[in-house]
């Protein structure tokens, strides 16, 4: 299984609540990084590390992140 | 060949826009919540949504089925008249705590009393939003507000007024719980409540109220992360979480 | 058709079911508690809903949800219970929301008293409630007039998406007149794409709202007002005009008032003096043009106002007549009603002071 988190970066508001609620706390705020709207968004340091338990999704208030589970197949 | 299932993406309940809330206000995680709901049970065609006067009298521009705005704390009267009129449309109110605990502490009592099918979801977050910050009947004692400047005094402002329990005293109300969305469990369990809410209005059995309680990071002065501990380390303890009222439940024997 | 005797404030209500009303919200307020308690009985059994609010506030607000999903309703009440409505009142105009508002006057101000008056006359034509706005005032004179008004008063607030206000008094809604009933079909349906009753086909979604922050929107809404208001006062005057031809004075007065000028008028006729009466049926949009031309005549010394208050409708007169002629005025107000006597009096003091 192979996970895929996707933000949307602009739409992100820098609040912090899908760092505080990542159980494998490999969520972000990335200081370096500035969005359209002035905020530094949140990212993912480590994709191998993901779960894909989709809670980081489930709690932004802006629906900025989606979630997406590949499964290979034989 | 790989086979990709979504874990999760924004809902087709929401229109596909910014909102103006705060970062971290959850607002937003509940607006979700109530557009997954009339997704999931295909009603986004025929809900019929009151906004009240306070942070969330935008929501009509964010979630996708038809709104009605209110005049501050009027929403239960505006929802009496078109579920009287309209019984066929799923009807609720989103008001805030000054809207329904203050100035609309008549109108929701009555709609309660008379068991009017639709649903309220209550957003209590102790404080008044958009106003910047004055104190609520649901302020808690000692929290600290801009007519309040010392902290709530119960001398003064009497005790923080629990909704949720006064109103389920009525007949007219079928089903109250009391939810929060600061962390995924807590959403997940109040996910399930508001859809119970709405599947109790479609049985025509009476008045259906879910009670959030919520954040202000803005105006508690906090962060988003630290306001939502804020919800479980102090606010649940004047407002318990949980069933508060289920005329539907099976009484224990 | 046949005569019936009908108590006012029944009348009204029968008329507005007859006439299409689907749903009446209200309260109880003396003098017009027949018609909420006629409603609890009759709007069940035409298939319509019926609900006693828990204040006026809260009807006002029922009336607003019903109307905002495209249901034809009313809600009704007396002076003190109108003014609890303007905030209501004021949000159906932002919302461009059709609705019918019955107001029973009643002596005033606060409590005031049960008695008949016609003191609201400025709180219905001047602002319904907060903002500029105005909803279409007709005052009837007769419980004849009253039901008939009430088919004009469910096409037009439909047709404009605008208040009708069916301006009465309390002698209008506790007294028994013969009347017939001169429709037998209720006001046709009109279609509501705007309605806040669900998505249409293509997932569009209704906003019903009265907000409007941005204020260049704002001003554009309210210059949409303004549009509706000119062809509402082009369009849907309606006055009654008797003997003001050639007449030596011109009395205006409006609702029950009217019918004791017409007394006082004829008592003035035995003496040889020709008074007429000019009687608005709407007092909003007023027949200011109508009195203009009227006034204007060579042959009429002074335009008399005769009202139940302190001088509300005379403002209108006065701006109408403009300095052409005198405009003097007789009231009784506080719930005290005017008799015929006492306007013929003041009739004559009138055109002795004129002939100095």
């Amino acid at each position: 299984m192979r996970p895929e988190v996707i933000f949307n970066l602009d739409r992100c508001k820098g609040c912090g609540l899908c760092v505080s609620v990542c159980p494998k706390q490999i969520l972000w705020l990335n200081e370096k990084v500035t969005n359209i709207k002035g905020y530094h968004p949140s990212g993912i340091t480590d994709q191998s590390k993901c779960i894909a338990c989709g809670n980081c999704a489930r709690i932004c208030p802006d629906s900025v992140i989606t979630v997406l589970r590949h499964k290979e197949e034989e | 060949m790989t086979q990709t299932q979504v874990v999760y993406e924004r809902s087709k309940g929401l229109k596909d826009v910014e909102t103006h809330y705060c970062p971290g206000c959850h607002h937003g995680i509940i607006h979700k919540l109530i557009a997954e709901v009339l997704v999931e049970m295909n009603l986004l065609d025929t809900a019929v949504g009151i906004s009240p006067v306070g942070c969330s009298v935008l929501a009509g521009d964010y979630i996708n089925c038809d709104f009605v705005q209110a005049a501050h704390g009027r929403a239960p009267a505006v929802a009496t008249g078109i579920k009287r009129t309209r019984p066929d449309l799923t009807v609720f109110t989103y008001q805030g705590d000054g809207d329904l605990a203050s100035i609309g502490a008549g109108e929701i009592v009555h709609a309660t009393m008379r068991g009017e099918r639709f649903t309220t979801i209550f957003i209590n977050n102790a404080i008044y939003g958009m106003t910047g910050g004055q104190m609520a009947p649901t302020t808690l004692v000692g929290q600290k507000a801009t007519t309040a400047q010392g902290g709530r005094d119960p001398l003064q402002h009497g005790q923080p007024m629990r909704m949720s329990e006064m109103l389920s005293t009525l007949d007219g109300m079928a089903y109250c719980e009391r939810v929060c969305v600061a962390d995924v469990p807590h959403l997940t369990k109040a996910k399930r409540a508001v859809k119970k809410a709405f599947t109790l209005q479609q049985q025509g059995i009476g008045h259906t109220f879910i009670e959030f309680l919520s954040t202000c990071p803005t105006n508690w002065g906090m962060s988003a992360v630290d306001a939502g501990k804020w919800v479980k380390s102090h606010m649940t303890q004047v407002y318990p979480l949980g069933v508060i009222k289920d005329i539907t439940a099976k009484e224990s024997t | 058709m046949k005569k019936e005797l009908w108590k006012g404030n029944e009348a009204i209500a029968e008329a507005a079911i007859r006439a299409g009303c689907k749903a009446y919200f209200g309260y109880p307020i003396t003098p017009q508690n027949e018609i909420p308690e006629y409603m609890s009985k009759r709007m069940p059994e035409s298939g319509g809903v019926f609900v006693q609010a828990e204040s006026e506030v809260a009807a006002i607000n029922m009336l607003y949800g019903a109307s905002a999903a495209g249901v034809r309703a009313m809600t009704s009440s007396s002076s003190p219970g109108i003014s609890l409505k303007q905030e209501g009142i004021s949000y159906m105009v932002g919302a461009d929301l059709p609705g019918v508002v019955v107001n029973m006057m009643r002596g005033g101000p606060g409590l005031g008293t049960i008695q008949p008056s016609q003191s609201d006359y400025f709180q219905a034509t001047r602002s319904p409630g907060h903002g500029d706005g105005h909803m279409i005032a007709l005052a009837p004179a007769s419980i004849q007039e009253a039901v008939d008004l009430m088919w004009d008063a469910f096409e037009m607030t439909d047709k404009y998406r605008t208040l009708v206000m069916i301006l009465a008094d309390g002698m209008i809604g506790q007294m028994m007149e013969p009347i017939v009933w001169r429709h037998e079909q209720p006001v046709p349906e009109v279609d509501k794409p705007w309605a806040a009753d669900g998505r249409d086909g293509d997932g569009k979604t209704h906003f019903v709202t009265s907000l409007r922050l941005q204020s260049p929107a704002n001003e554009q809404f309210n210059l949409s007002l303004e549009e509706k208001y000119e062809i509402i006062q082009r369009d849907e005057v309606r006055y009654e005009e008797k003997g003001c031809k050639d007449a030596d004075i011109i009395i205006c007065a409006f609702g029950t008032t009217a019918r004791i000028v017409s007394t006082a008028i004829r008592m003035l006729k035995e003496e040889g003096i020709n008074a007429g009466l000019f009687r608005p049926i709407t007092v909003w949009p007023y027949p200011s043009q109508q009195l203009k031309e009227l006034a204007s005549q060579d042959s009429v010394k002074a335009v008399l106002t005769v009202e139940m208050n302190l001088g509300q409708m005379h403002e209108d007169v006065r701006l109408a007549v403009g300095e052409r002629k005198p405009t003097p005025f007789y009231g009784r107000t506080g719930g005290m009603v005017p008799e015929p006597r006492h306007i013929a009096d003041r009739v004559r003091e009138i055109l002795r002071e004129v002939s100095k």
